[in-house]
């Protein structure tokens, strides 16, 4: 059998997190009634002209700065020509020759450990198209064209992948870093980050690349697994069977789970790019640039190594916790509140926290328990007012609303039994009701140790200081 | 630089104009023309000249990010040849 | 300074209009009545309007007496216009003389337009044109050719054929055009009348629709300069709605208007006066020119070496701006569609089709073939190389000059379907203007005589931004000579 080798190149489509259109001052908001969205520059109306918004720009800047890209200080808008219902002017303001990004470089993590450095060739500001919708009209296709005028960067990758998987880890790199950014909101089920993927396979050491195609409507991580999985396989077995590989466009098909063929789109298209006259060049000073850099975030990666430096988190729970803003955020302002205990807070955000937002679908922006509310319950961990598996029920208590962790253990009398007096008083109670047992323990049967510690704990509901009650209960027993 | 009937009718698709066959001859002959005037240009040597794309020196001059615009739907409706339910109708659209 | 009879309104200037308003010689209401008169009178005959909006006109002719009643009317309140047809106007079909839009009720108004009606003018209707801007002999309207006031038979020039007939004719005291290649100046000068096409960027596109948009500009046409400068003080200014309009002050054109031309250096271009030139108009160019150095202005040959390359170098870039332009006009959100398409394809190319004329089709088709793969570089950029190099000419030649002059175009009006199987004679007929449309310089045309019955036009070309020194030396020539004066007999 001949070894084969997967070329894959993504264009990802992130939308921008305008305000307003990239063109217009009609909003970008999504879900809106059809066509509300649309202002007279949106629908190509005779005689108007676009006016490029200014955060559009500042967005592609910081994305450019984010992956160490070259900005350029004087980019291009171009006109895309092509003919389609939901592009109302017949033309597409794209940049073509002279993009405002240009050769940047994001590092992936592989599975087995290690990471690869992916070029990203370009990135360009655009404009989307509108929707054409097919149910409920006999024979006739709905354009809503709310979404036309959206900002859009579309990033455009080096062939530099090598497998689906890698594609998929780039894909969710660059997702992160967009989200990151605060440039996309990244919900990629209304469609703000999508992606088309260019796939060729090659004999393995054959210099040269195969013949492409270009994957369209890859809307999800798993999509793009999949869509790029199927492809491979068709190519080997194509060329494998005598056959050659077509350059095309091919649509993924998530209910068959197949690639096909968009041939009745694609005939001889001629994009007729030239120079947009109606938008001069696009000039960024260094100012503009400055300030751009100035409200740079600090980046993932950068964040997750100073996790593992200055809360000795270890690799992987650094990237758990890095994986958005929000959730470092959160994590940070929990150890700052409690001030310290960083493995502690940890375990908690990573936990319990975790736990609840998934069960309930929710991001940590919508958790009910803010950061210091939980620092409020780590420290009563902390003090020993409480002990680990108390803090469990505080916890879903604070989850519930029923207040701050000291009124909750307070209104439940959950504060740990310290006294020893009263652990003893307990655990001497709980000696008198099991005498049989007691008696099997003192002959040697050791395992009996734990029914005591339950007993002991069941009779303090919880709340009897586990340490205190090992040391008092070993003395005891011994008689 | 001369254009056939053939060659119009491709230009005339890109352009998603119908030309009709009988009047294809008379727009090559007149693209024809208008290509043979324009090869006038060829006569100089434009080497190292940068191609002036708009007549003033400018850059862009962007505009603040605010939504400026309230829905005026109907009102860009009343002129549409066919809507439905807020949607412009077109053919069945393939994809 | 007299003030005009009533019977004689319509012959008089908007400058001399807005002083008799100001008087109270007469309302703006019964200024606004005579001219629909004369338009309902004439037009039928010269076919300069498309659309003549009377009720509306007097409306705003009502306003604008209420507003001088208030004391807060300005040198244009009630002073009746026209538009042409290019400029959207709310309420009111914008047909850009094309079947196309025939049926476009414009759902917003240009800024032009917004501009003047801020100023107070009253709009009288909207003027006929070559579809699309795209003509110099106004014959290829959907609504059919305009005539020319002097003469019947003779074609007005275009693309603002009907403004500059209309003002011929005195059915306008003055009218909006836009100028693309000579689409002010060319109509002016076949029509004996006054039309400046400021600097690209000093009159905002927004709501004009577009031609070529890297050489589309709006301006005025009317009988004298001095009217000139006061509708372009009105419409000019800077619009945040348009990228490439200038932010820079407006200045005064009216206060600059009578300075001396004592020492003023005119540039005649060689290339201007040459070869394809009617004697005639040679003859009659060169009598305005004797009279400039009357006027104290001394005459210098220069020479715009690559002003040959000017035609070739527009009939890529202007085609392969419109074949873009136009493609919105796909019969989906506005304006015409087919009856009953079979499919998408068959919507599109039936609906642009039928709703676009012969030179419209040619231009689009032009434009596409340039753009298209493989062609670019060699038609495209060159192009614009060339557009380059006939900039540099003139910033050379305006080292030495203040100002130039030539003739506006090398014969006079032709006659009506002439050339209108020809497009290549045709577009000869624009070779002094469309250079200037190139660098995004100012020229204006102002008339100079006649030869036989038809008007002569002399072209003035101002460096970047210096409309106001071509109002002042077309003014300056206006007062010592009369043929500004002069109106077609048929429409006295």
């Amino acid at each position: 059998m001949m070894e084969w080798e997967t070329v894959i190149g993504l264009e990802i489509h992130a939308q921008l997190a305008t305000q307003s259109k990239i063109f217009s001052g009609a909003s970008t908001a999504y879900g809106a009634e059809p066509n509300t969205q649309a202002c007279a520059i949106d629908l190509g109306m005779p005689g108007v002209l676009p006016v490029l918004n200014r955060e559009a720009a500042r967005m592609a800047v910081i994305f450019g700065l984010a992956i160490g890209a070259d900005v350029a200080r004087r980019s291009v808008f171009a006109r895309k020509n092509y003919f389609y219902p939901d592009l109302p002017k017949g033309y597409q303001i794209s940049q073509y020759e002279l993009p405002v990004v240009q050769k940047g470089q994001l590092t992936i993590d592989l599975e087995d450990g290690s990471s690869k450095v992916i070029g990203i060739t370009r990135a360009h500001l655009e404009e989307d198209a509108g929707k054409s919708l097919h149910e409920d009209f006999h024979e006739l296709s709905g354009i809503d064209l709310n979404r036309a005028g959206t900002p859009l960067l579309e990033i455009v990758s080096e062939p530099d992948l090598r497998s689906a998987k890698e594609a998929v880890a780039y894909m969710k790199k660059l997702h992160q870093m967009v989200v990151y950014l605060g440039i996309c909101d990244g919900n990629m089920q209304e469609g703000s980050f999508r992606c088309d993927a260019n796939v060729s396979v090659r004999r393995t050491g054959d210099p040269k690349f195969g013949t492409r195609a270009e994957i369209k409507n890859l809307n999800s991580f798993r999509f793009v697994e999949r869509a790029i999985e199927f492809e491979i396989e068709r190519q080997i077995d194509l060329i494998e069977a005598g056959g050659k590989v077509v350059q095309e466009t091919r649509l993924y098909d998530p209910d068959q789970g197949e690639t096909r063929s968009m041939r009745g789109k694609e005939e001889a298209n001629d994009y007729r790019y030239f120079p947009d006259p109606d938008l001069l060049p696009l000039v960024l000073d260094d100012e503009f640039i400055a300030a751009a850099r100035a409200s740079l975030p600090e980046l993932p990666d950068v964040k997750k190594q100073r996790f593992v430096e200055q809360y000795g988190l270890s690799s992987y729970d650094a990237g758990v916790l890095t994986a958005s803003r929000e959730l470092g955020d959160y994590y940070e302002a929990t150890v700052a509140a409690l001030g310290g205990e960083p493995k502690l807070c940890a375990n908690w955000v990573m936990g319990d926290l975790a736990a609840f937002l998934n069960k309930e679908n929710r991001d940590i922006a919508q958790s009910p328990v803010g950061a210091a509310q939980l620092a409020g319950l780590l420290r009563r961990i902390q003090d020993q007012t409480i002990s680990g598996k108390i803090a469990k029920e505080v916890f879903e208590a604070l989850w519930a609303g029923e207040g701050d962790a000291d009124a909750i253990i307070e209104k439940r009398g959950l504060k740990q039994i310290t006294d020893t007096s009263a652990i003893e008083k307990v655990i001497d109670a709980v000696i008198a009701a099991n005498p049989e047992q007691l008696a099997q323990y003192r002959a040697g049967k050791d395992k009996l140790f734990g029914f005591f510690v339950g007993q002991v704990m069941k009779l303090s509901k919880g709340k009897a200081n586990p340490q205190q009650v090992n040391d008092l209960l070993a003395e005891k027993l011994k008689g | 630089m001369s254009l056939g009937p053939a060659e119009v009718a491709k230009i005339a698709h890109l352009a998603r104009l119908a030309i009709r066959e009988q009047d294809a001859p008379a727009y090559a002959r007149n693209l024809s023309a208008i290509l043979d005037l324009v090869a006038q240009m060829n006569a100089v040597d434009t080497t190292g000249v940068a191609p002036m794309a708009h007549p003033l020196d400018m850059a862009q001059r962007p505009r603040a990010d605010e939504v400026t615009e309230a829905n005026q739907r109907e009102h860009f409706q009343a002129i549409a040849p066919r809507v439905e339910a807020g949607l412009y109708l077109v053919p069945k659209v393939i994809e | 300074m007299n003030l005009p009879s009533p019977t004689a309104m319509h012959d008089q200037t908007i400058a001399r209009l807005g002083a008799g308003l100001a008087a109270g010689e007469f309302s703006s209401e019964e200024l606004t009545r005579v001219f629909l008169a004369r338009i309902e009178q004439f037009n039928p005959g010269l076919n300069a309007f498309i659309t003549v909006t009377a009720e509306s006109a007097l409306a705003q002719a009502r306003a604008a007496d209420e507003r001088r009643r208030r004391g807060e009317a300005g040198p244009l309140t009630g002073v009746p216009i026209a538009h042409k047809d290019i400029f959207c106007t709310d309420g009111v079909r914008t047909s850009c003389g094309s079947r196309m839009l025939d049926r476009f009720i414009a759902p917003y108004n240009a800024t032009v337009v917004e501009n003047l009606a801020a100023a107070g003018v009253v709009m009288l209707g909207k003027t006929n044109m070559d579809e699309f801007a795209m003509g110099s002999s106004n014959e290829t309207s959907f609504y059919g050719p305009v005539r020319n006031p002097w003469d019947l038979d003779a074609v007005p020039g275009g693309s603002s054929g009907g403004s500059a007939a209309a003002v011929a004719a005195r059915l306008t005291p003055g009218a909006t055009g836009t100028d693309t290649g000579g689409s002010i100046r060319q109509p002016a000068a076949l029509c004996g009348i006054t039309g400046i096409k400021p600097t690209y960027g000093r009159v905002s596109r927004w709501g004009m629709i577009a031609y070529a948009s890297s050489l589309d500009q709006g301006g005025p046409m009317a009988r004298t300069a001095e009217d000139c400068a006061l509708l372009l003080g009105a419409m000019a200014g800077f619009d945040r709605r348009d990228s490439t309009c200038v932010d820079r002050p407006v200045p005064d054109y009216v206060a600059l208007l009578d300075r001396p031309l004592h020492g003023l250096k005119i540039g005649l271009p060689r290339e201007y006066f040459g070869e394809g030139l009617d004697g005639e108009v040679a003859r009659v160019v060169e009598a305005a020119i004797t009279e400039y150095r009357k006027l104290g202005a001394e005459m210098v040959e220069i020479s715009l070496p690559n002003s040959q390359l000017a035609i070739p170098a527009y009939y890529v870039i202007a085609p392969a701006e419109c074949s873009s332009n136009l493609a919105r006009f796909d019969g989906v959100r506005y304006g015409h569609r087919c009856e009953n398409p079979k499919d998408l394809l068959d919507l599109y190319t039936r609906s642009r089709a039928e709703g676009f004329g012969a030179e419209v089709t040619r231009r689009i088709l032009v434009g596409t073939f340039v753009l298209s793969a493989g062609y670019y570089d060699a038609y495209y950029l060159k192009a614009q190389q060339i557009r380059r190099l006939i900039s540099d000419d003139f910033r050379r030649a305006f080292d030495q000059v203040d100002v130039i002059a030539g003739p506006t175009s090398p014969t006079v009006a032709f006659n009506l379907g002439e050339k209108v199987d020809d497009p290549i004679t045709m577009y000869l007929s624009d070779i002094y203007t469309i250079a200037v449309n190139l660098a995004g310089l100012p020229g204006l045309s102002l008339p100079v005589g006649f030869v036989g019955q038809r008007p002569v036009g002399l072209q003035l070309i101002g460096n970047y931004f210096a409309e106001d020194q071509l109002l002042n030396v077309a003014h300056r020539y206006q007062q010592v000579t009369d043929w500004h004066q002069r109106s077609p007999v048929a429409f006295a």
